[in-house]
């Protein structure tokens, strides 16, 4: 085997160097905005901390008070999976099938387009506040209509069980990010491979599941990914709504209990707010992110697994 | 060892050495600066209805007055999430002077060194605590002999009652004792169907100032043993306070009964509070409720004691008192300065009584509370004497903040609600869990 040339190699190193420049800006944000923190976390994971101190090494105290005795972890842990997996499915199906129902409106579709929008413009807080309001069993409008037409009345927010499913429809009133997705990609279905569906005889059904689902696959993996990390990141609407809907809101000096009712809004998030920045204890708020980001890792690698045997080489 | 892991074992070195150095940001604990010259110093607080910022700002004004070379920038509606992270932050626009209403925090403030030792400066102006302060105003502002805060106003618990509904009920007096607490809130309760339209008392732990720990102020409670340990499953207190707040739930209606009803209440720091509507006819809460429920043009409540247990009546007049605690940022570089204005707002007698007098909380030094020109509203007299008793309690500082308080709650959310039955287990299991966290703080 021949040695490289001189030149060629002073070519290609020139060529490694040049491209490693136009890289530069990423790799810089990469290693302080993921490398750095996660790194910073791991270490922190394994010290006692808080904040003001020198950090002192505690080995794997951190970890196992987080996981045999801080009693709230488990509940956030519960109560997050549960919404990844229901709030996530429901969201992607509500929004698809809010965006199929757009796309076929022939008069008003642009009133019926802002009317689904509208809402997800909305900021957490305030809609978050307006629900526990509507949702209030006690006077809100939702009950007495329900009251009205002799329904049952939830307890909604005020309800171990009522909660999450409240914080569902919450996550679903604004879905008009996914909608706006859906539609552009059902719009971009080739027209004509439904008229050939057609030709061949195939229903509404067939047509949605022969046609269409195949062309937006990258889509739906597209919302379910985002939908996964989002609701991992699920922080302001379940805080908001148990403070409000428990009574202790503003600055009162009053103790708030996380999670209210019963520890059924409490995520891993909050958490991770609860331990490092109120109780001072920046080691075990670190064993949760690092939970956190272990669980979003796996359920994307997963669903990217999935994504690459249902998806065509096209996609 | 090839190129590759070297350099990746190099990186991750030198990123740890980092790591270690830069996140141990350790500040100063000593006060260099010269408070005679011109400066500026950040003060961070809470309140922020507009009759109470003009009265910090009025007593800031007099402060600038008297100190023409201290300018004083002043932020109100601070949390303490707020403070905690301003707090390890540090630098020019963090907080020099900081004031909170949880007096909740003080353990960590004082343990962290969060906030800085005031017994220099306290030394070195001649001011003895233990002749200024009352007495549980000094317990709640220090922890493990750090006197890190101090008391600007405190909050003392006493009971609200409709002395138009009592009239109607026939009932003479506001109740002395826990029994008596009882029988007035069963006469003073209207069902209407599954609710009320009125109910005497609200006893659920989420009926806003109605939580575990104010109650068991009531019993007179120690939460801690001699070695720290938690005891609430020990002191006889905290269970005779559980068992009258189950009777009390009880006799007026049932648990789901009372919760609902619980949900039809207004804001609590708002006009719609429910002793201001009438919704409830009694209940516990602090002297700030006089002015709000003033405000809200609201003029037949009247003001006692709470009620103390049958077997300790002689105690009636105690109460659970609390209040702001004021203190200085250890990383601030303008220690001096910052202390004469914590000097000021919390030992001048001229400065408590006014603004005492202006947003309707107890002054917090001993001579401001006998003082002549404290507010002589027979209501606010009342509270002034129950931060006076000598039965009266506060919760004591903790390494962890409340953390003990929060546990206490959920078990209390537990049992009202039926969820934990078995009391002397519960009450062990919250000693043990309040010992786990603790141990995990320090």
């Amino acid at each position: 085997m021949s040695a490289v040339h001189p030149v060629l190699r002073a070519r290609r190193r020139k060529e490694a160097l040049r491209n490693l420049a136009f890289l530069s800006p990423w790799i810089i944000g990469f290693a302080v905005f993921f490398v750095y923190p996660l790194l910073s976390t791991v270490y922190f994971s394994f010290m006692h901390y808080n904040g003001f101190n020198p950090p002192t090494w505690t080995g794997g105290r951190n970890w196992s008070y987080v996981f045999t005795q801080y009693p709230l972890f488990w509940p956030a842990l519960r109560n997050t999976l549960w919404l990844v997996v229901v709030t996530v499915t429901l969201r992607v199906v509500f929004g698809l099938g809010i965006g199929l129902l757009i796309t076929k409106i022939r008069t008003g579709a642009g009133l019926f387009r802002t009317a689904f929008y509208l809402p997800y413009l909305a900021p957490p807080v305030a809609a978050t506040m307006a629900f526990v309001f509507l949702l209030n069993p006690g006077t809100g409008p939702v009950n007495h209509l329900l009251g009205g037409i002799g329904l049952p009345t939830p307890g909604w927010f005020t309800d171990p069980h009522w909660s999450k499913p409240a914080l569902t429809t919450l996550a679903l009133w604004g879905i008009g990010d996914l909608m706006v997705i859906f539609m552009a990609a059902l719009l971009d279905v080739p027209k004509e491979q439904y008229e050939a569906a057609e030709l061949d005889g195939a229903g509404r059904w067939a047509r949605f599941r022969y046609v269409t689902l195949p062309n937006i696959s990258p889509i739906v993996m597209f919302a379910v990914v985002t939908g996964v990390i989002q609701t991992m990141q699920y922080y302001t609407q379940p805080l908001v709504a148990g403070k409000v809907a428990s009574g202790v809101i503003g600055n009162s000096g009053q103790q708030f209990e996380p999670g209210y009712p019963d520890k059924s809004t409490l995520t891993l998030p909050q958490l991770v707010y609860n331990l490092g920045f109120q109780r001072f204890d920046y080691g075990s708020a670190c064993v949760v992110a690092l939970v956190l980001f272990v669980l979003a890792m796996v359920f994307t690698a997963l669903l990217m697994r999935r994504r690459s045997g249902f998806l065509t080489a096209e996609d | 060892m090839s190129r590759l892991t070297k350099a990746a074992a190099v990186a991750a070195a030198a990123t740890l050495s980092l790591l270690a150095s830069a996140c141990t940001g350790q500040s100063t604990s000593g006060a260099n600066d010269d408070a005679s010259k011109d400066v500026t110093i950040n003060f961070w607080h809470g309140w922020s209805a507009p009759n109470e910022l003009k009265a910090i700002n009025d007593n800031v004004a007099r402060f600038e007055k008297l100190h023409p070379n201290i300018h004083v920038k002043v932020q109100g509606n601070i949390t303490d999430d707020k403070i905690n992270q301003a707090l390890r932050a540090g630098g020019g626009k963090a907080p020099d002077v900081v004031s909170s209403f949880t007096t909740d925090n003080v353990g960590q403030f004082c343990s962290s060194g969060a906030l800085a030792d005031l017994a220099p400066f306290l030394a070195a102006s001649h001011i003895d605590p233990a002749t200024t302060f009352p007495k549980t105003m000094q317990e709640y502002t220090r922890y493990d002999g750090v006197q890190c805060t101090l008391p600007l106003l405190g909050d003392a618990y006493g009971l609200y009652y409709n002395k138009k509904e009592f009239a109607a009920a026939g009932i003479a007096a506001p109740p002395r004792t826990m029994s008596e607490l009882k029988a007035d809130a069963v006469k003073l309760t209207k069902s209407t169907g599954d609710s009320y339209s009125q109910l005497g008392f609200m006893p659920d732990f989420h009926g806003y100032e109605s939580t575990p720990t104010h109650f068991a102020a009531q019993w007179g409670v120690k939460w801690f043993d001699a070695d720290g340990g938690s005891q609430t499953a020990k002191d006889p207190g905290f269970t005779e306070m559980f068992q009258w707040q189950q009777s009390m739930v009880k006799a007026l209606g049932g648990f789901s009964k009372l919760e609902r009803y619980r949900n039809t209440f207004g804001d609590e720091f708002g006009a719609k509070n429910p002793l201001q509507t009438g919704q409830v006819a009694m209940g516990i809460d602090g002297e700030w409720r006089l002015g709000m429920a003033a405000d809200a043009g609201v003029t037949d409540l009247g003001v006692a004691p709470f009620p103390v247990p049958d077997d300790q009546a002689g105690t009636y007049g105690k109460g659970y008192v609390t209040g702001t605690i004021v203190g200085i940022a250890n990383t601030s570089t303008k220690k001096n300065a910052a202390w004469e204005l914590v000097k000021f707002m919390t030992t001048d007698t001229d400065a408590v009584v006014s603004f005492a007098n202006a947003i309707h909380n107890v002054p917090s030094t001993l001579a401001a509370l006998k003082s002549p020109e404290l507010d002589q509203d027979p209501g606010f007299r009342t509270f002034i004497d129950i931060a006076q008793n000598p039965d009266s309690t506060t919760t004591p500082p903790s390494v962890n903040g409340g953390a003990y308080q929060v546990t206490m709650q959920d078990f209390g959310y537990a049992y009202e609600s039926g969820r934990a039955k078995d009391l002397a287990s519960g009450l062990k299991g919250v000693d043990a869990q309040v010992d786990k966290d603790i141990a995990q703080a320090r």
